[in-house]
């Protein structure tokens, strides 16, 4: 059961608790935050299935935080800190994969793929754009098919 | 004995899915109308076998017979009876029973709907669903049983239905998914009827549309149940992960989207039809596929799902045959002569192959982004990582593109549009979304910064505003003004509109959520506060509770803005009984403009606790959104002319959807 | 359209068939360490059994030797403890890492047990597991004489791991030294 206690009381509670609440992980300069949630949403967890630092419950995952925790404040920059656990864990704790020899195909084919599809889209329009001055004919025959199969589905029935 | 007959059950059903797959498929060609009939029966008589085999099944669960390894392994006697009904496809054996029940249900409906049909093309589409049914029919009963008894000494308690999957959500999400899932087979067995026959008129077309409509329907809601389930019940807040698992179901959802668009085309125009074909082929391809992702254990997911990869070998050459055979008709048969009609630059025709070349470059870059590891590992290039961060850096510019075209979807016209009246059309929502885009954000925060005025935001509002207000002239324009002729605007008008309006609903749920999502990690001892996006949070106190199979800690947190009261919000720390898994429950108090989650960590000791608090603007409008697409595809589905009895002039065939023209 | 273009769906899907194929033999959950063919980590770190001894990567220089990462809270050590028990009785040099564990603990289990370690090095904090890119204990190491790591092992050892994995390469590098 909990207590009921006098509003003026709780304000009071309130005011000296503000300062109660503290950040459970620290930082000498709050600017260095911002950075740190990058980071751990974008390392994986090496033990876990498919999950990033800052989601995962596993040990591992609490220390690797506080290896980045500990890197940022000695003024390391994102990359250095990429190579530091990289060299130890291999690029598999990278979700953003580098750009090197083994992952141009993974960066580049979406690129390509679009690519394609935008110049085969136009091309068959312009393509189309030529001759469709004289595609009344056919229009009605296709109508005229559409019609006498939907009939004869009827029919059949 | 129940568990006896459902076993023999499946296999009765299994020999009238060899019979429907083969005996109509002879008729067909040998002109035996009897032959080409007996499909139609055998559809209904297998249906009614898997449903009875998947009876069986759910009695066992509700009898707790623990002689049977699913029952022990998914069910407790402490499970409540929804759960230990829904824990029927809580795992691998049960869910691929779920999938024969599903595929049997559409093919029965196919059956009984096909009336309209000439015989020969609904004896061919119902053997393909047929050889289809065999498939994963033979596929549950050799590999994955999930009737086999654990005999002769039965355990007396059951290990317990892993207690992620103990929510609401098992018990909604992959039926839906399953019936998007499955959905599609029926446009693929319409496809490879047509590549048979060598038939590719507007008929097919206009047959397998209301299929792939309501299985995209499905589809759209299914995801969309699992992003709010994952999003309540993981804890960290997050919704969508990009996971292997999520990437399985969204591939064909978005070869999925491309179909519904591009045979439209096919139907209206005659144009496209190869490429119709091929993606009705694709999407149900991609359903197979990601059943292997999903079960095979080449790839690992956040998302518990047993896997094994002997099974994997199955489904592997189940996959080979289906799609390769389907393929190899595709080379040998599709169409190759060029459409006989035309249309130019602008034209609706363009617009839709636009949309389809984005919808499928995203479907693409998934693909090749979840497949990659695997490829690395197999060409020895080490194991590599392929996570959020390369999906959104190409999806989101992707679907941006898609947005940007997708407003002027109701202005195109069949065959030719004015390109410059087009653009003209354009002109006010630019100026009224890049307006009101730029001004938005303005009142977005508390205390204006060069800092927090949110670039994603201004991008955000900018697209969606821009679809919503096209979206809206278009409709003010079709009805001219007045109110009175809106409900002479054909259902599939409403539908596409309904839809895109949600695509846009969508989109600004993610967008404002991602711009505007604020979170703290805290230590906090009861009595301590903390303010986050405007609101004060007060950590109460924790206590123990008892749930039916779990014990867990219980934290109350008091939640107030400007000093007023708004919620208590309780989020728990499970331990369940059975396995000892330790489960977060985050609280959430969700409106439409925002969401506030609280979820509850470790003890630090000293009666502290890590708590973490998430404040997250619009988040909510991502299910709204979809929802608002799942209508819209319903809408088109259910149009009138599907359903008329007897076809008057097809006159206007052309411009239907288009009910001024 | 060309009838040659409609081949290249098919095309393409073999292509994905033989990486599915080749891909069902691999295991999504296995990481190969970064650190094989690399020298073992420079380190400074108490015995186990006497926090006033260091120890450093120069104590494990000379022989072929295995390094094994153990603890009292990993279940799996458990299983694994017999087989490494079974080793030293063999002859093979076996170095532990005790791993984030409780000093008093971890003798305690070492005596009851049997201690099949050359020595234990005690890492209470992990800082050495870090920079090994240990994820979880049991992890095996199969250094040479120079101390350059040669193969990694996650999870237990037990017969058949031995012989699929580290016999022959034991072996092999025991000849080389001499």
């Amino acid at each position: 059961m909990r207590l009921r206690l006098p509003i003026g009381f709780i304000l009071l509670l309130a005011a000296t608790a503000l300062l109660g609440s503290e950040n459970l992980v620290q930082f000498s300069d709050e600017s260095l935050r911002a950075r740190y949630q990058v980071l751990i949403t974008e390392l994986r967890c090496p033990k876990c299935q498919n999950q990033n630092l800052a989601d995962s419950d596993s040990p591992i995952s609490g220390d690797l935080r506080e290896e980045v925790q500990r890197m940022l404040e000695q003024q390391l920059t994102d990359s250095e800190i990429k190579d530091y656990l990289t060299s130890r864990y291999s690029e598999f704790i990278l979700y953003r994969p580098d750009v090197n020899k083994t992952t141009y195909l993974l960066w580049g084919s979406p690129v390509v793929i679009l690519l394609i599809g935008l110049i085969a889209a136009l091309r068959l329009s312009r393509r189309n754009t030529a001759q469709v001055v004289c595609s009344g004919r056919t229009e009605i025959d296709h109508e005229t098919r559409l019609a006498e199969l939907l009939k004869s589905g009827e029919d059949d029935k | 004995m129940t568990v006896e007959l459902g076993h023999i059950a499946l296999i009765v059903a299994l020999c009238l899915a060899i019979i429907q797959a083969v005996i109509p498929m002879i008729g067909s060609f040998s002109g035996h109308t009897s032959w080409m009939r007996l499909g139609h029966s055998m559809a209904v008589g297998q249906f009614v076998f898997v449903a009875l085999s998947f009876a069986c099944l759910s009695a066992a669960f509700v009898q707790d017979d623990f002689s049977v390894a699913y029952v022990a392994n998914n069910s407790n006697t402490l499970l409540p009876l929804h759960f230990k009904l829904s824990a029927v496809w809580g795992a691998h054996e049960g869910s691929l029973l779920l999938w024969s029940l599903i595929l049997s249900g559409w093919s029965a409906a196919v059956a009984l709907c096909s009336g309209k049909l000439p015989l020969v093309l609904s004896a061919r589409v119902l053997s393909v669903l047929g050889a289809i049914s065999v498939g994963f029919a033979l596929f549950t009963l050799l590999t994955s049983n999930p009737f086999d008894r654990i005999l002769p000494v039965s355990p007396i308690e059951g290990s317990d239905l892993n207690p992620l999957l103990q929510d609401f959500g098992l018990i909604v999400h992959p039926p839906m998914l399953y019936m998007g899932y499955v959905g599609f087979s029926v446009p693929f067995a319409f496809a490879i009827a047509a590549l048979i026959g060598g038939q590719f008129d507007s008929a097919w077309a206009r047959w397998s549309r209301p299929w792939i409509n309501v299985s995209w329907v499905f589809l759209t809601i299914g995801i969309s149940l699992g992003s709010w389930w994952a999003y309540y019940e993981l804890g960290w807040g997050g919704w969508w992960f990009w996971d292997p698992v999520e990437n399985a179901s969204f591939m064909p959802w978005l070869a999925g989207t491309a179909l519904m668009h591009s045979i439209s085309a096919s139907e209206k125009r005659g144009v496209f039809r190869s490429w119709t074909l091929l993606l009705a082929i694709l999407t149900f391809s991609l359903s197979l596929l990601g059943t292997f992702l999903v079960r095979s254990g080449v790839l690992t997911s956040v998302h518990a799902f047993a896997s094994d990869p002997e099974r994997g070998v199955f489904i592997l050459l189940f996959l080979g045959i289906v799609v390769g055979a389907s393929l190899l008709l595709f080379a040998l048969r599709g169409p190759t002569m060029r459409s006989a009609t035309t249309y130019s630059g602008w034209s609706r025709e363009t617009m839709l192959l636009i949309n389809n070349v984005f919808l499928v470059s995203a479907m693409a870059m998934i693909l090749i982004g979840t497949l990659y590891p695997l490829l690395a590992d197999v060409l020895g290039m080490g194991k590599i990582s392929v996570g959020p961060p390369y999906f959104n850096f190409f999806f989101v510019p992707l679907m941006s593109g898609l947005m940007v075209c997708l407003g002027f979807a109701g202005f195109t016209r069949w065959k030719n549009t004015e390109g410059r009246a087009l653009l003209k059309k354009g002109v006010l929502p630019l100026t009224i979304s890049s307006v009101m885009a730029l001004v938005l954000p303005l009142f977005m925060v508390d205390k204006l910064t060069w800092s927090n005025y949110s670039l994603t935001a201004v991008v955000t509002l900018m697209l969606v505003l821009w679809v919503v207000t096209m979206s809206l002239e278009d409709l003010w324009l079709k009805c001219r003004g007045k109110l009175s002729s809106l409900s002479s605007l054909s259902g599939s008008y409403w539908g596409m509109l309904v839809a895109h309006i949600g695509l846009a609903v969508c989109a600004l749920g993610v967008g404002l959520s991602t711009a505007y999502d604020v979170q703290k990690d805290l230590r906090m001892v009861p009595g301590d506060m903390t303010e986050l996006g405007g609101y004060e949070f007060q950590f109460i106190e924790v206590k123990p509770i008892e749930g039916p199979n779990f014990i867990a800690y219980r934290a109350d947190v008091d939640v107030r803005s400007g000093g007023e009261f708004i919620v208590r919000l309780s989020p728990e720390k499970r331990n369940y009984k059975s396995g000892g898994q330790v489960m977060t429950e985050a609280d959430i108090d969700g409106q439409l403009h925002r969401d506030l989650y609280v979820s509850l960590g470790e003890p630090l000791g000293d009666q502290a606790w890590a708590i973490r608090f998430q404040v997250k603007p619009y988040v909510r409008c991502i299910w709204l959104g979809s929802l608002l697409m799942g209508l819209g595809g319903l809408l088109a589905a259910f149009d009138k002319r599907y359903r008329r009895r007897r076809q008057r002039k097809i006159v206007n065939s052309s411009n239907e959807g288009l009910a001024f023209e | 359209m060309n009838r040659i273009a409609l081949f290249l769906p098919l095309a393409l899907f073999a292509v994905l068939t033989v990486v599915l194929l080749l891909g069902l033999d691999k295991d999504p959950a296995e990481l190969p360490s970064a650190l094989v063919g690399e020298p073992f980590p420079i380190f400074s770190l108490p015995s186990l059994h006497d926090a006033n001894q260091m120890l450093a990567e120069q104590d494990i220089l000379g022989d072929v030797v295995l390094v094994n990462v153990w603890a009292t809270w990993c279940f799996a050590c458990r299983i694994e403890h017999a087989m490494l028990n079974q080793l030293a009785e063999q002859g093979v040099k076996v170095i532990g890492l005790n791993y984030k564990d409780n000093r008093e603990a971890a003798i305690d289990w070492l005596r009851k047990r049997g201690d099949p370690y050359a020595f234990s090095i005690f890492d209470e904090r992990g800082g050495l597991g870090i920079d090994l890119g240990v994820y979880g204990a049991p992890e095996t190491y199969l250094l040479d004489a120079t101390g350059t790591i040669r193969h990694r092992r996650v999870g237990v050892v037990d017969d058949r791991v031995w012989n699929s994995e580290f016999r022959d390469l034991y072996a092999q590098l025991v000849s080389n030294k001499r």
